[in-house]
């Protein structure tokens, strides 16, 4: 394949195709932003930093920003349309992940309400 | 040293299980001992074995769900045998014990064993050729996963003549699957069997979704694409995103088992209806998966026997998908009655409601494909028109299933189970059966013979519905399912029927192993010379039958949907294009022996020889690691051989 | 893992407008062993997720025993995941060096990723222990039996993959860094990803939420 079939070739994910100072600035602009944000989930967590009820929100937030810190600085899953693969794949994966997760919590919880009182657990 | 393993394992004092077990083994015995006296080995070895050929491989998966339809029926007429006659006062001839492992190695076989391996057998065949490519995305692990598949069916039957099987239903919902409750062998038989092979439906469904997306001829965008590798996309997708879930319950399960954790004891903590939960949450997609190639098998067949297009191709792929993830919103329905509120039950009732939507268009398509179109009616076109009138009805019981008031009074009735084998007979079935008579001629250069085929669709259809209308009206009775002894004298006559009925299915079977046999002896009658017997439509049809190793000489370019009707009416001078050297992947026994050892390990790990289990998984991941470590594994055929096995067609 | 493809370009090729939705013909051996390796890593964070509902909805589930908040030692599990954070940009460090053609270099961020790996499996192993020695093991309650499952599992994938990564390292020794070593570890760098962002999800979820 060469340069002029690139346009529609698709992007593989994990791959930099770009120069070497970007690359290496991708991947350590990634790490910084990862640690900031693993050291603002524990400060969150354990500081008064945020409201109680809304420490489970901001921990959310931050996991998700890590997570998509680490698929763009460190999978370089990008918006071209090189990647709509890549992307579509990954937004199936996540769709069925919150189905499992919050479907399975939903589910249950509903149950677990409908139960006898237990004397013991 | 052999863990639970002793002589009492074997069942010396059970007639049933040792006479089958016997005379199995005296037909292994005697396939074997054929094969070696023939000196066949070197031939299967190379040829079949080891073959990473696609087309090979799919042959060999449509074997086994073959095979495993014989046993899985045998379980099904001895139930029914055992319900018409054990009425009233009269205990029958199977008791409880046997009763309930008969009807749990019958689910377990006929889902995991017999349509799981048709449907991806038929997949395999078709796929790529439909596709215009020369092979999956990974052929070595389409070898894999075809072997695990038989390892797990081989553990399953083992489980007749070494322990037992479980006694749980094919679910093994906790705590009866728990050791507190079932401390034999037979839930590690079903744990273990399953999990074996669920790796290799994995395998196979991460090679399929690269394959589709990735593989395709040169000018076939996604919507030119067959509408049977958009239904192979949708549920290779499925398997994807289910096939996990399935996985980590059953490693909670192990490990409540085999550590003594909690995740669905009684005691300590446990929740079981998270197992109940995540079960269905693999269940209800799988269903889907069994179904959406046979709905690809049904649009390939009504076209080219309506002798039309496929009407409105863009619905048919939207349905498709639609199906494809509604199916993830369904999955609470099969336990409305376990405690759930109103809510929970109405959100999952309207959804599988919903659900209906998008097959029901599929069907009007159907029928407006064969709408002024020149019906003929072959075996794979009967197949599709019984298929037709029989889900529909098989569906709409789904839809009433899926309102939660009506679900209280049927639920784990008679009905219900009139209701899934109306769909699974009726869809997946008679699918896969079409889908046998219409791709045998490309697989193997003749046509099976049609009367006898035509014999096999009668008596599969008078069969089904003999044996499950009763059911029907046996579950607005009152009969629930999985039933040893019949309280109520007044079902019997139904349940006569459903004999009969069975017994006409069988009839069926017959007429399908005799259309093999028959096929086979006088298949010089019926040569496939052109590759196109049925005046196809899609890209398969345009190769030879069968097709060489490399499928296409020349990838074909495609221009618009139904490729190779373009080409034929178009009438594209015979013009011999430039042959180019073509690489084709090695054989590769790494799947063979990775099952081998696999098998070792299950059977291991089942009765707790922790010794062999340890070598056997050690020898099976050696295997992996020598098969990973080659770079060089492809073979070259050039341009001179092409064009000379080109020329010779 | 082979792919039957061809390496050469298509007699005819088809214009922009088709390649542009997906008529572009057979994918290179390159996207397609990436692609496939991109879909195995999806259908592991279904069985992920799976795993995590669980401890969802177990969590309180401590059968009078130990709770989150008593047991976790959150010191340690910051520093196990730094490790890991640390190991995920060795390794992509590492993968530049490969493609660039750089085994020397490839090879000492190889065993910077193995080592920062190892590192921490060890803490995880110690805090396993730990909690085993206190009597809140995984068959104490199904609280507990969730947590060692789930962390256990995504530590049993560190290790496969610490395997894996000596079986690669073995191979660029022995064949150099040819398009075929380079197609897997490029693989083995998405896996490696991957469980960094498991484990953003495994100490949100379990251990700071279930600390707080």
């Amino acid at each position: 394949m060469n340069g002029g079939d690139r346009l529609y070739e698709d992007r593989t994910p994990g791959v930099e195709e770009h120069e070497p100072t970007a690359s290496y600035l991708s991947y350590t602009a990634g790490l910084g932003l990862a640690i900031v944000a693993t050291i603002g989930s524990f400060v969150v967590a354990q500081t008064n930093l945020l409201w109680a009820p809304g420490v489970p929100v901001g921990l959310v937030v931050l996991a998700f920003a890590q997570m998509g810190i680490h698929l763009v600085f460190f999978l370089h899953l990008g918006s071209g349309p090189d990647s709509t693969n890549n992307i579509l794949a990954l937004a199936f994966g996540v769709l069925i992940v919150f189905l499992v997760i919050t479907g399975s919590v939903w589910i249950i919880a509903n149950l677990n309400s409908n139960m006898m009182p237990m004397s013991m657990q | 040293m052999l863990g639970r393993l002793s002589w009492d394992a074997i069942p010396f004092n059970e007639p049933l299980p040792l006479l089958s077990g016997a005379v199995v083994g005296i037909v292994i015995l005697a396939v074997l001992v054929t094969v070696t006296i023939k000196g066949w080995w070197p031939y299967l070895w190379r040829e079949w074995l080891t073959s990473v050929d696609h087309k090979r491989i799919g042959v060999m998966y449509v074997t086994l769900g073959l095979v495993m339809l014989l046993r899985g029926f045998s379980d099904a007429i001895m139930m029914r045998t055992q319900q018409a006659i054990a009425v009233g006062g009269a205990q029958g001839y199977l008791p409880p014990e046997h009763y309930n492992q008969v009807f749990s190695a019958h689910g377990t076989i006929m889902i995991f064993f017999v349509a799981m391996p048709l449907v991806i057998g038929l997949m395999n065949f078709a796929v790529p050729l439909q596709l215009g490519v020369r092979d999956v995305a990974f052929p070595v692990l389409n070898s894999i996963s075809l072997w695990l598949a038989a390892t797990g069916a081989l553990l399953i039957n083992l489980s007749l003549v070494i322990g037992n099987f479980a006694r749980t239903g094919w679910w093994a919902y906790p705590p009866l699957s728990e050791l507190a409750f079932s401390p034999d062998v037979g839930v590690d038989y079903y744990l273990w069997s399953l999990q074996i092979s669920g790796i290799g439906t994995l395998l196979t469904g991460i090679n399929f979704v690269t394959t589709i997306l990735k593989l395709r001829a040169p000018g076939m965008t996604y919507m030119r694409m067959p509408v049977f590798c958009w239904t192979a996309l949708a549920s290779n997708l499925l398997i994807i995103a289910a096939f996990p879930v399935l996985t980590a319950a059953f490693v909670m399960l192990l490990l409540d088992r085999y550590l003594g954790m909690h995740f669905f004891t009684n005691e300590a903590g446990g929740n079981q209806m998270m197992y109940a939960n995540l079960f269905w949450a693999w269940g209800h997609p799988e269903v889907y998966i069994l179904i959406l190639p046979a709905f690809g098998i049904y649009s390939e067949v009504v076209a080219t026997f309506s002798g039309k297009a496929l009407f409105s191709y863009r619905s048919m792929v939207w349905a498709t998908l639609g199906i494809c993830i509604l199916s993830f919103m369904v999955w609470l329905h099969h336990f409305f009655t376990m405690g759930a509120g109103a809510d929970v039950n109405a959100v999952f009732g309207i959804m599988s409601s919903i659900i209906a939507v998008p097959t029901g268009v599929k069907v009007f398509n159907w029928l407006f494909t064969m709408f002024r179109g020149r019906v003929v009616f072959k075996t794979p076109m009967l197949f599709s028109v019984g298929f037709i009138i029989t889900f529909v009805i098989g569906g709409l019981t789904g839809v009433l299933l899926a309102v939660p008031p009506v679900d209280f009074v049927l639920h784990n009735s008679a009905f219900l189970v009139a209701h899934f084998h109306n769909v699974i007979i009726g869809g997946v079935v008679f699918g896969v059966l079409a889908g046998i008579n219409y791709w045998f001629p490309k697989a193997f250069g003749f046509t099976l013979d049609e009367r006898l085929g035509k014999a096999s669709f009668w008596s599969w259809l008078i069969g089904f519905y003999l044996a499950f209308v009763p059911l029907y009206a046996l579950g607005l009775m009152g009969m629930t399912r999985r039933l040893q002894h019949i309280p109520d004298p007044s079902w019997q006559p139904l349940l006569l029927v459903a004999e009969a009925g069975a017994i006409v299915i069988f009839c069926g079977i017959l007429c399908q192993v005799a259309q093999l046999y028959v096929s086979i002896r006088t298949r010089e009658r019926r040569l496939d010379p052109t590759g196109d017997p049925w005046d196809g439509r899609t890209l398969e049809w345009s190769t030879s039958s069968p097709p060489p190793a490399y499928n296409f000489a020349v990838l074909p370019t495609v221009e618009t949907i139904d490729a190779f009707w373009q080409t034929k009416r178009t009438g594209r001078a015979a013009v011999e294009p430039a042959y180019e050297a073509i690489e084709m992947p090695h054989n590769s026994p790494a799947g063979f022996i990775t099952a081998f050892f696999a098998v070792i390990m299950g059977f291991s790990l089942i009765w707790q020889i922790w010794w062999l289990a340890v070598l056997g998984f050690l020898a099976a991941a050696t295997v992996v690691l020598i098969a990973g470590w080659s770079i060089e594994r492809e073979h070259e055929i050039t341009a001179a051989e092409v064009a000379q096995m080109e020329r010779a067609r | 893992m082979t792919v039957a493809t061809i390496e050469r370009a298509p007699a005819a090729v088809p214009s922009d407008l088709v390649r542009g939705r997906g008529g572009g013909g057979p994918a290179s051996k390159r996207v397609v062993a990436a692609y496939g390796f991109w879909i195995f890593i999806l259908s592991d964070m279904v069985m992920f997720s799976a795993l995590f509902a669980a401890y969802a909805v177990l969590q309180g589930n401590t059968a009078g025993g130990p709770a989150g908040a008593e047991l976790f030692d959150l010191r340690n599990v910051f520093i196990e995941t730094m490790c890991l954070l640390l190991s995920s940009y060795t390794c992509g460090l590492g993968a530049l060096s490969a493609e660039r053609r750089y085994p020397a270099r490839f090879l000492v961020f190889a065993a910077l990723t193995f080592v920062l790996g190892t590192a921490f499996l060890a803490i995880e192993g110690m805090e396993f222990a730990r909690m085993v020695e206190m009597g809140a093991g995984p068959s104490r309650s199904g609280f507990l039996s969730a947590f060692f499952t789930l962390v256990g599992m995504h530590g049993l994938h560190v290790t496969t993959g610490l395997i894996a990564l000596v079986y690669l390292v073995a191979q660029v020794i022995a064949k150099g860094l040819g398009a075929a070593v380079l197609r897997r570890l490029l693989c083995w760098s998405l896996f490696w990803h991957a469980l960094d962002i498991v484990w953003v999800g495994v100490f949100t979820l379990v251990y700071l939420m279930g600390a707080a």
